[in-house]
């Protein structure tokens, strides 16, 4: 399995996916094996969405992606100048590029919101690329996927989702956050957390305040907040 | 009328309905002024807010002797040649430019808590409505036998970063192969906790790779110290043979220094080093002082507001006051000054006030991608700000999550500068 996909990367049959594109569901077994690779999409389901329904949400959902021009999803608001530089600069997704990407986003694209640490293992980026690639073949007839629906990594009531943050109030305790987290919503080692949606951002705090989330400095902020204070801070950093 | 402004000012009901018509105040005083001293984490992030959030409706001014200000806070990354100089080198332009701040380049010399005015050394007098102290720190004079501040080229203290943390490095750089680097470590309390261990890492970094059979010793008058099993396992692993530590019990709390000969006195015997970094005891920044509103070394204040438990129209800010449970550190200056900002707008324009929230992380670096934390969450009572949850580093953590530790830090850096400078 390793030595294949070296000798792959190496450029022999990866190019030929990106200047031809005309994969089949076999091919995408080709670039490794899929169903590991949807155990991996887990890192990603956080923030991206895959599938049938599949919306924007932190990301980008990742539909059809292989082949489209980085930054360039129809809809969605939240690429960073450094991603859209680089589709500018004429970055078109392809396995190389993409595994180069998972590999280190930041090394690929300077500047990226993408805050992953990356995957190093060369097996698990091609697993993940073999499943992500099925969403990709045939934009007319996308696979039904498990990350459709939103991240399972916590369940809220709907009382607590439902609850209509102040701005306000969001704006005096979001000023705790901006000592870390830009307000300009650049990431240069923390997390970049303007524009979210509401409800992912609830999910995530949620998930910090119930110790599912392992960040100790994000367990302690997220650790005291009311669910109120929580929605007020979702309301008001959806709003940058 | 001044007795009728204070009375408005300092009463919560009362006040809000004062406030209902804003015409008269205008008609009265003009536009409210506060006059904001020292442009480091806590003062220069008190003017932005201020002058963000009350969107010109209060004349703000910062008074700061630097125009380039070198934040204290990863200047030891600079010693260990992680970072250049100029990377934690920042100016005033966006706080003039962006928000309207009216920065003045000079020293505050003197407070007249009646008529409610500044003196600058350069005579121009500010007036104003609420006063933000945030000088940081000065030293204790006669606190190291044998130093003061006309030693500070020869043993520097590279404690107020900028030209001195320069010279600190230059020394340890100009050192003879297998010399001695010597640490006076300060008392509490003191700006920085984990700061002087950081500083002994970097150094020992430093000295690995140009220097490697150089010795450092370091005198420190305190029985335990921040983050110590962090730091002693860092030293062990990284910097194994080289650093020793004189606590009190060998008599690191009884230290004399001998700038002129190089020599380190400890408990009686004398000690030859090449380059003698002495961090004496501090206390607040000399304005304070002057302005009457210090008790001992330091400023008490409400940790509701951050207003001086002397002066109510007087606020300090960070390494300057006696505030309860938070470090002195950049971190909790910044967001001390956020709650500072946010009572000065209730009060002097009726904006909203919420409850204070105070919070603190202090990140450190051993070795290279080696980094560590420490942290706490703080709320107001009546006595002091109190701890109401904390968190700290482990030993025997893995190194992806010490590499991750330390490129947190990086993002943290990013976002105080820019939560500080705009």
């Amino acid at each position: 399995m390793k030595s294949a996909l070296t000798y792959m990367y190496r450029g022999v049959f990866a190019p030929l996916i990106a200047a031809a594109f005309v994969a089949t569901a076999a091919m995408a077994e080709e670039i490794g094996d899929a169903e590991q690779g949807e155990k991996v999409f887990r890192k990603c389901a956080s923030c991206h969405q895959l599938g049938q329904g599949a919306e924007h949400r932190v990301g980008p959902h990742l539909n059809g992606i292989f082949g489209r021009k980085a930054g360039t999803a129809e809809g969605y608001t939240r690429y960073s100048p450094g991603l859209l530089r680089a589709g500018e600069d004429g970055l078109i997704w392809s396995l190389d590029n993409l595994s180069a990407y998972l590999e280190n986003p930041k090394s690929l694209v300077s500047g990226t919101r993408m805050n992953f640490r990356g995957l190093k293992d060369a097996d698990e980026r091609a697993n993940v690329l073999a499943y992500m690639r099925q969403f990709s073949d045939n934009p007319a007839n996308i696979p039904e996927a498990q990350p459709t629906a939103l991240p399972h990594e916590i369940t809220l009531p709907p009382e607590i989702l439902a609850i209509v943050g102040d701005p306000e109030y969001g704006e005096y305790l979001a000023s705790e956050c901006q000592t870390c987290h830009r307000s300009d919503g650049s990431d240069q080692g923390i997390p970049s957390i303007t524009g979210w949606p509401t409800e992912d951002f609830v999910l995530a705090m949620h998930a910090y305040k119930q110790k599912l989330r392992t960040n100790p400095v994000m367990q302690n902020y997220a650790g005291r907040l009311t669910d109120e204070e929580i929605a007020a801070l979702a309301a008001y950093f959806a709003g940058l | 009328m001044t007795l009728n402004r204070r009375a408005f000012i300092g009463t919560g009901a009362a006040a809000l309905a004062a406030l209902q018509a804003p015409a008269l105040w205008a008609a009265g005083h003009g536009k409210p002024k506060v006059v904001v001293i020292g442009g480091g984490a806590g003062g220069a992030t008190a003017a932005r807010y201020l002058a963000k959030d009350s969107k010109g409706g209060i004349d703000v001014t910062l008074v700061e002797p630097s125009r380039h200000y070198y934040t204290c806070f990863f200047s030891n990354l600079y010693i260990g040649g992680f970072r250049d100089i100029s990377s934690i080198g920042h100016s005033y332009g966006k706080l003039a430019s962006d928000y309207g701040i009216n920065v003045v380049h000079d020293w505050a010399v003197g407070v007249d808590r009646d008529a409610r005015t500044v003196t600058l050394a350069g005579g121009a007098v500010l007036a104003y409505d609420k006063l933000i102290l945030s000088p940081g720190i000065d030293f204790v004079e006669g606190a190291v036998p044998g130093w003061d501040t006309s030693a500070h080229n020869k043993m520097p203290h590279a404690y107020k970063a900028g030209s001195q943390t320069e010279l600190l490095k230059a020394q340890i750089e100009a050192m003879p192969q297998g010399g001695r680097f010597a640490m006076v470590a300060p008392p509490n309390p003191y700006r920085c906790p984990p700061g002087p261990y950081e500083r002994i890492s970097m150094v020992g970094h430093l000295l690995k790779q140009i220097n490697p059979t150089a010795k450092i010793l370091l005198v420190d008058p305190k029985a335990k110290f921040s983050k110590q099993a962090l730091f002693e396992e860092g030293w062990n692993k990284h910097y194994p043979g080289m650093i020793e530590r004189v606590g009190p019990d060998f008599g690191g709390d009884k230290v004399e220094v001998r700038p002129d000969s190089m020599e380190v006195v400890i408990d009686g015997t004398v000690e030859k080093v090449d380059v003698c970094n002495v961090i004496p005891a501090q206390k607040a920044g000399r304005i304070c002082e002057m302005a009457g509103i210090t008790e001992g070394n330091w400023a008490p204040v409400n940790g509701h507001t951050m207003a001086s438990r002397v002066d109510e129209n007087i606020h300090v800010l960070g390494d300057a006051t006696n505030q309860g449970d938070m470090p002195k550190s950049g971190f909790s200056a910044n967001s001390q000054a956020k709650v500072a900002a946010m009572a000065v707008r209730g009060a002097l324009t009726g904006s909203k006030v919420f409850p204070a929230k105070f919070s603190n992380t202090c990140w450190s670096l051993i070795d290279t991608d080696d980094g560590i934390k420490v942290g706490a969450a703080y709320e107001a009572t009546d006595e002091k700000i109190a701890k109401t949850s904390g968190f700290i580093s482990e030993t025997g953590e893995s190194t992806d999550l010490r590499k991750r530790t330390y490129e947190e830090s990086l993002g943290w850096y990013s976002g105080i500068t820019a939560d500080m400078f705009g």
